[in-house]
């Protein structure tokens, strides 16, 4: 099953690799990991999308509350949340495919943020999959570039993680 | 007052109330050595090998439940302490490892003794800190003698860079720190007790397996309550001897790999399982598909991550062992139902049957030194009670069922690792913890060589300790698995070019006695623990075909007991599945 795990981890150096070190050692797979700090400047929020069986995710959550740097812990996927990732694409743009990929941007709201002769960079936030038909509806030899933030995550509602 | 980083570190050390530091000095340890020249309080011991350091620390802790203290310095006196850190961590043993660093000016240049400490301890250690502000210093030494001994016991670095040892600050000592992130629960949720009491009393079969945590958590009082309450059978795993005492007519043995025929049995025919202070390891379970087929388990442990990794569990507790057994016991005591007594009769008769096939019966001979011979008469002869340390291998096993603990904290072993060269410096740490102690280090001529320059510290501190050597000239567990699982290939586990054990003895300034015929076995060990003031080296020549049994090949079931060849004429395992 994939997760989306949620985590107020201290802001401190070494966190990450805390948190890294834990997922290799023990064979986890990390499908991606977010970091930023937070409103709160001693906190730093961790978004880690990883899979496998309830026993396993059950032994990662326990393992990460078991480090000493994580604060609090959400498993956003266990309730109603929202997930967002960030895109940043750069594509061939010439001639005909011009038009068409401006087409294709609009359809999938997404946004032409930088332009020249020859090429578009184009930005689009959204789900993963939505993101994974946005780059296969493009000719995909014309793709240069592509740049994802890897997903963040918030319940929705009043659920919270927050100390 | 203010005080230079250096200064902090040792007057924290005392405001913690340690008494004994193990130690190796360097260029970035430098003024941290200077500030302890100056003091008497905190007993400095100097080893040989900063693995050694170690330990004797953990030696020390285990034996006294105090954290274990270690100072060495940057880069070589860092990594020559990971085998021993990664060592306490298995067994969940409280230390405070202080290593020195260079200067914050220097790190990351590939600096002279430079190495990244906080990455290269990172995943064997429960927490570590490089302090990079002489402000920090003092609380963090707190925190981490805090984290170190609270919660499941662990051990922490704190690296501490030269130029913070040389920088002053007012020292200010906390009483208490609070980390909002970590807040080890002690008592169960009292529901779950009274699940687990309801579940032990309908058990027609039950056993209790208990691990190293009753020790941890000296907790083997509130164990031998309930086990007496009961009247249900008790294993101990390797490290949790001593928990349960050895001669309680409820106690079934070691159980797991080398275990007793009746404690695996036990174990696999049981109805309810009530687990306490173990961790399921793989030594211990066998095949994972073949463990306790109908067993309904209840588990205790203080870590919630121990809690349904290997197996799963019913009713989990989490929560410090002695506090949970004791509401435990209250729980049973205040019940209005009783434990089953026909059905625990027939469960006895049963266990008394696997009993009866003696599974750690060995025949004595007259030309040559049986091992499990010698540790029998060790335990005859300090009555069970005396500190053992050992390494690892088949003398680190014969010393598990043949000593028969009575008390906790006497059996020191690296029972996760499974660290060779433990057991010597092990005994330093021991033995200085109880001067007046009879301390015996049960050991293999492999396994003794790996920090046999350890016999000079004890040298220095005058310690007399009583080595006991199963000098069998193989690595005797490889030559069993190759014997059993390679054809007999022995491939490079045969011991040649050994030192002479008495010459070496000697030439450190101790004592050394070779013992070759079985009959002076009882007098060589009486003579050596009645010399109180000096440490005797006893080098047996002991049997070289002898094996360890019962064994349980890897990834067996615990029904899949291959007990001695003489027994019951079964052959030995004759594959590795693991």
């Amino acid at each position: 099953m994939r997760r989306i795990l949620s985590l107020l981890v201290e802001n401190e150096p070494g966190a990450l690799s805390r948190v890294a070190g834990l997922f290799s050692a023990r064979g986890y797979n990390i499908e991606s990991l977010t970091v930023a700090p937070t409103e709160d400047e001693s906190l730093s929020r961790m978004t880690i999308v990883t899979r496998g069986s309830d026993e396993v995710i059950e032994q990662i959550t326990k393992q990460l509350n078991k480090l000493i740097d994580v604060v609090r812990l959400l498993d956003l996927t266990e309730g109603r949340h929202i997930e967002r990732e960030l895109l940043l694409l750069k594509v061939r743009a010439q001639g005909a495919d011009r038009e068409e990929i401006k087409r294709l941007v609009d359809i999938f709201r997404g946004r032409i943020i930088d332009v020249d002769e020859e090429t578009y960079t184009i930005e689009l936030t959204g789900p993963g999959d939505k993101l994974n038909a946005f780059i296969a509806a493009l000719p995909s030899a014309e793709v240069y570039e592509v740049v994802r933030s890897g997903v963040s995550g918030i319940a929705r509602g009043d659920r919270a993680l927050r100390l | 007052m203010e005080l230079t980083g250096a200064q902090i570190v040792v007057q924290s050390l005392k405001d913690e109330g340690v008494d004994t530091v193990f130690g190796y000095p360097g260029g970035a340890a430098l003024h941290i050595y200077d500030a302890f020249y100056a003091q008497k309080e905190v007993r400095h011991i100097l080893v040989r090998h900063e693995q050694g350091a170690t330990h004797a620390a953990d030696g020390y802790a285990r034996a006294t439940g105090k954290p274990g203290v270690v100072l060495v310095t940057s880069g070589p006196g860092v990594t020559n302490t990971i085998t021993g850190i990664a060592t306490a961590y298995m067994d969940s043993i409280p230390m405070v490892i202080l290593t020195a660093q260079v200067p914050t000016s220097l790190i990351g240049d590939d600096a002279f003794q430079e190495v990244d400490t906080f990455g290269i301890t990172r995943p064997c250690v429960k927490h570590n800190y490089l302090v990079r502000d002489v402000k920090d210093l003092a609380t963090t030494i707190k925190k981490a003698f805090f984290i170190a001994n609270s919660g499941r016991p662990g051990p922490v670095v704190v690296d501490i860079p030269k130029d913070v040892t040389a920088n002053k600050t007012e020292y200010l000592y906390p009483k208490t720190v609070q980390i909002r992130s970590y807040a080890p629960v002690k008592k169960g949720h009292s529901k779950q007790i009274s699940r687990a009491a309801k579940l032990l009393l309908l058990a027609k079969r039950p056993v209790i397996y208990s691990g190293g945590g009753i020790i941890l958590s000296g907790a083997s009082g509130e164990l031998t309550a309930l086990v007496d309450l009961l009247g249900y059978p008790c294993t101990n795993t390797l490290m949790g001897l001593g928990g349960l005492a050895s001669d309680h007519p409820q106690f079934l043995g070691m159980l797991g790999m080398h275990g007793t025929y009746e404690a695996n049995m036990a174990m696999y025919e049981c109805d309810v399982m009530l687990a306490v202070g173990a961790r399921f390891d793989d030594r211990v379970t066998g095949d994972l598909k073949k463990f306790s087929p109908h067993a309904r388990i209840i588990h205790i442990d203080i870590d919630p991550a121990s809690i349904g990794k290997n197996v799963r569990v019913e009713i989990p507790i989490v929560g410090d062992a002695s506090v949970v057994l004791e509401q435990l016991v209250s729980a049973i005591r205040g019940s209005a139902d009783q434990p089953d007594a026909e059905s625990l009769g027939k469960w006895w008769e049963q266990i008394k049957q696997w009993q009866s096939r003696d599974s750690l019966g060995f025949e004595m001979s007259t030309e040559v030194i049986k091992p499990q011979f010698v540790v029998q008469k060790l335990h005859e002869i300090t009555g069970g009670d005396a500190f053992v340390t050992s390494d690892v291998g088949q003398h680190q096993m014969w010393a598990a069922q043949y000593y028969g603990f009575s008390n906790p904290r006497r059996w020191i072993n690296s029972g996760g690792l499974g660290t060779m060269g433990f057991g010597l410096p092990a005994a330093i740490g021991v033995q200085l913890a109880h001067p007046e102690a009879t301390v015996a280090c049960v050991t293999g001529e492999a396994s003794i060589m790996m920090c046999i320059q350890e016999l000079s510290t004890c040298k220095q501190y005058d310690l007399p300790l009583k080595i006991v050597n199963l000098n069998n000239r193989y690595m005797g567990m490889v030559r069993q698995w190759q014997e059993f699982f390679y054809d007999r290939r022995y491939s490079h586990s045969y011991m040649d070019s050994l030192p002479d054990f008495v010459e070496l003895a000697a030439s450190f300034g101790h004592v050394g006695v070779k013992i070759e015929d079985p009959a002076d076995v009882e007098d060589a060990l009486r003579e050596a623990i009645a010399t109180t003031d000096k440490l005797v080296f006893l080098d047996f020549i002991t049997d070289q075909t002898e094996n360890v049994y019962p064994m349980i090949a890897a990834g067996a079931g615990h029904n899949q007991m291959v007990l001695k060849p003489s027994a019951d004429g079964s052959k030995p395992p004759e594959r590795e599945l693991a």
